[in-house]
């Protein structure tokens, strides 16, 4: 996993509530058995007029935003369906990190899983953010994950909590899957007393 | 003296391999794993490329159900090259990594969470995690279900663990008399509407109360798979005597002395002790309900059929303004329309939330005697084969048939239409399904959410309809 230090660019501002995986990666981009060409369906129906022509209105097909690596995004973004395919789609997009006031659950460990950071900050902070960036001049921000800090195009620093083995795993773009399997006496010792006292599950 | 714990903490320590620090994150031991043919690939490519093995394969269930059609006729091919990729692709994985596989023309292949409950591949007091948000379904067995994505299902496939961090707990007690009419699925509809579609996120919901104990084991199911609408990523009950005796006869569940162990531990640990502390507490008081109806795009925007639109404008909130109208065009709606009279083109009774038996009776007591109406399109895709199969011999499928309704096989169909079941732009569906995103049964289509019996109703009346003007045959 590509390791998250300090990133700068782009930030568009989405700031619906609620905008759920269907929208962010609708069902035709579900059939592959990889991970591949996921970036063409993010927002498909949002990006992409009937005729397959990039919709203007989108914030994503506007200079500067159509280089976003940020989003700046509403409450409950990421609801709805548990397809990692949404996660997958965003990172090949571009986007690194997503500043929002709060996300769905199974997204949240997404994306943590892939190494794209999620920052939660208090809704009045995140709407400040969003129309801050709302504006050309001053899209671009930095965040700094060992610092906990995104700093705005004025300089203004804000401050944001993560959990350490969240930031741990980000900045070391550790494989969970590895970290786990340095357990494995332990998950066994587990299992064997677990299984002996609940027969039935075995 | 121990402090007194909620159910679900009891489910974490009854699980906890090892806790990883002291900000609540556990590594936590999974007992069942139900897998589908979407979005499983990644995981086992990602087992393929690391050299790795599946930790218990007996743990896993692995049920075609998403991307097949559910055209009368079966076939075993599917009839689009992706889906086709993803279901020859799982059925290499399952053989390669030695996990049993329900393939399409299986008698007892069906929707995931409908599939489980039925073979009794989940028992109370398990944890299940599974690549599909719905797993929650699994509370209403008392077993803490929750969805995870692909690189979790490998994690899980590879380890039988997840690193899982506690939840808060919600517990929603529920009292008051449900009017004729109206089933559970109107109550998660009434708690969604009242808490919003991130009222629960960040929580365990624990559902209580005489109204939840009244229920039946299946309509239990419908309010735990919906918690997830608003973002629970668990939500269960305490399991009682109807859960061991819907449990008792299912081909899976340990059988003899075995079971009446088994029993016997559930009763003396499956409940939140008294005087058990939850991070927040939602009474719901559900006498004077009336049948919840979706309007918007959100599965919190919803209201009583006997209720009309409501108005943006009275919303104070820019964004949440915004929100609102973005939803009210999405729909062709306007407000103050009364939901009664929105009519529709078409009408699906399926999906993981509502195609069990006693929702297709639900919808067949509505239907008995009536006809679909005219330029309506009324499918019903039973959410198993087995299910299927029973209300054939019950008779309901006949008089599905009969009234002009499509009986269908099973699978997820147009809850999320990956299949070849999906909707134009404009068309309008009563749906008895979970979501009703932009774009979920099809870009451009509408959905309303409802119950079984309200979805027939609709079907036969042509527009939304208030199924208690309805006179039924018991």
């Amino acid at each position: 996993m590509q390791p998250f230090l300090t990133e700068t660019g782009i930030a568009a501002p989405f700031l619906a509530a609620n905008v759920d995986t269907d929208v962010i990666m609708p069902k035709q981009f579900l059939k592959g058995i990889d991970r591949n060409g996921l970036d063409r369906g993010v927002f498909f129906d949002l990006r992409f007029a009937a005729s397959g022509a990039p919709n203007p209105e989108f914030v994503l097909n506007q200079a500067p935003w159509q280089q976003a690596r940020f989003l700046v995004v509403g409450p409950n973004f990421g609801c709805g369906s548990s397809r990692e395919h949404a996660v997958w789609g965003l990172k090949q997009l571009g986007i690194r990190a997503l500043i929002g006031s709060s996300f769905a659950g199974i997204f949240f460990d997404n994306c943590q899983r892939n190494g794209v950071l999620l920052i939660q900050l208090a809704e009045a902070e995140v709407k400040d953010i969003g129309q801050w960036v709302s504006t050309p001049d001053s899209a671009e921000l930095s965040i700094d994950l060992e610092q906990q800090q995104i700093v705005l195009h004025d300089g203004r620093c804000i401050a944001f909590e993560i959990d350490q083995l969240r930031k741990q795993a980000l900045l070391l773009g550790l494989d969970a899957i590895g970290s786990t399997l340095q357990r494995t006496e332990q998950i066994r010792a587990f299992e064997a007393r677990y299984l002996q006292a609940h027969p039935w599950v075995a | 003296m121990h402090r007194p714990r909620t159910l679900y903490d009891k489910h974490l320590d009854a699980h906890t391999v090892c806790t990883l620090d002291d900000q609540g994150h556990v590594l936590l031991y999974i007992d069942r794993q139900v897998a589908n043919e979407y979005t499983s690939p990644q995981a086992f490519s990602g087992l393929r490329e690391a050299g790795r093995q599946v930790w218990r394969p007996a743990c896993t269930l692995a049920v075609v159900d998403h991307v097949n059609p559910t055209a009368p006729v079966r076939i075993a091919t599917m009839p689009d090259a992706g889906g086709a990729l993803q279901v020859s692709y799982f059925e290499q994985n399952c053989r390669d990594f030695g996990i049993e596989l329900f393939d399409v023309l299986d008698k007892r292949q069906g929707i995931e969470h409908v599939v489980a409950p039925e073979q009794g591949f989940i028992l109370p007091g398990m944890v299940v995690a599974a690549g599909d948000s719905h797993t929650t379904t699994y509370g209403a067995l008392g077993a803490l279900g929750f969805g995870i994505g692909t690189s979790e299902i490998e994690h899980l496939l590879a380890t039988q663990t997840l690193v899982y961090k506690r939840l808060k707990t919600l517990r929603v007690t529920v009292t008051g008399e449900l009017g004729a009419g109206l089933v559970s699925k109107d109550i998660i509809m009434q708690l969604i509407r009242r808490i919003g579609a991130s009222g629960a996120t960040g929580y365990a919901i624990e559902f209580t109360g005489p109204t939840i104990s009244a229920l039946t084991v299946e309509a239990r199911m419908t309010i735990c798979n919906m918690a997830v609408e608003a973002g629970a990523r668990g939500a269960f009950m305490a399991p009682d005597q109807k859960v061991y005796d819907y449990l008792a006869d299912k081909p899976r569940v340990p059988k003899g002395e075995l079971w009446e162990q088994a029993v016997q531990t559930w009763r003396d640990t499956l409940f939140s002790d008294p005087g058990a502390q939850f991070d927040l507490e939602v009474s719901l008081d559900v006498g004077e309900l009336a049948p919840m109806v979706t309007w918007g795009t959100s599965p919190d925007q919803a209201a009583p059929i006997d209720q009309q639109i409501p108005d943006p404008l009275q919303e104070p909130d820019l964004i949440r303004r915004q929100d609102l109208q973005r939803a009210l065009r999405y729909m062709d709606l306007t407000p103050g329309m009364q939901l009664d009279q929105i009519p529709i083109s078409h009408a699906f009774i399926g999906s993981c939330t509502n195609a069990r038996i006693e929702d297709l009776r639900d919808a067949a007591r509505v239907v008995r005697g009536r006809q679909v109406a005219a330029g309506v399109r009324a499918m019903i895709v039973p959410g198993s084969t087995q299910v299927r199969e029973q209300a054939e011999r019950e008779g309901l499928a006949q008089l599905f048939l009969d009234a002009g309704f499509e009986w269908r096989q099973s699978g997820c169909s147009m809850c999320l239409a990956m299949n070849d079941d999906v909707l134009s732009p404009g068309d309008r569906c009563a749906s008895s399904t979970n979501r009703n995103f932009e774009g979920r049964q099809g870009a451009g289509a509408r959905t309303h959410l409802m119950s079984p019996a309200m979805v027939a109703a609709a079907a036969v009346s042509g527009h939304l309809v208030d199924v208690r003007t309805f006179s039924l045959e018991a």
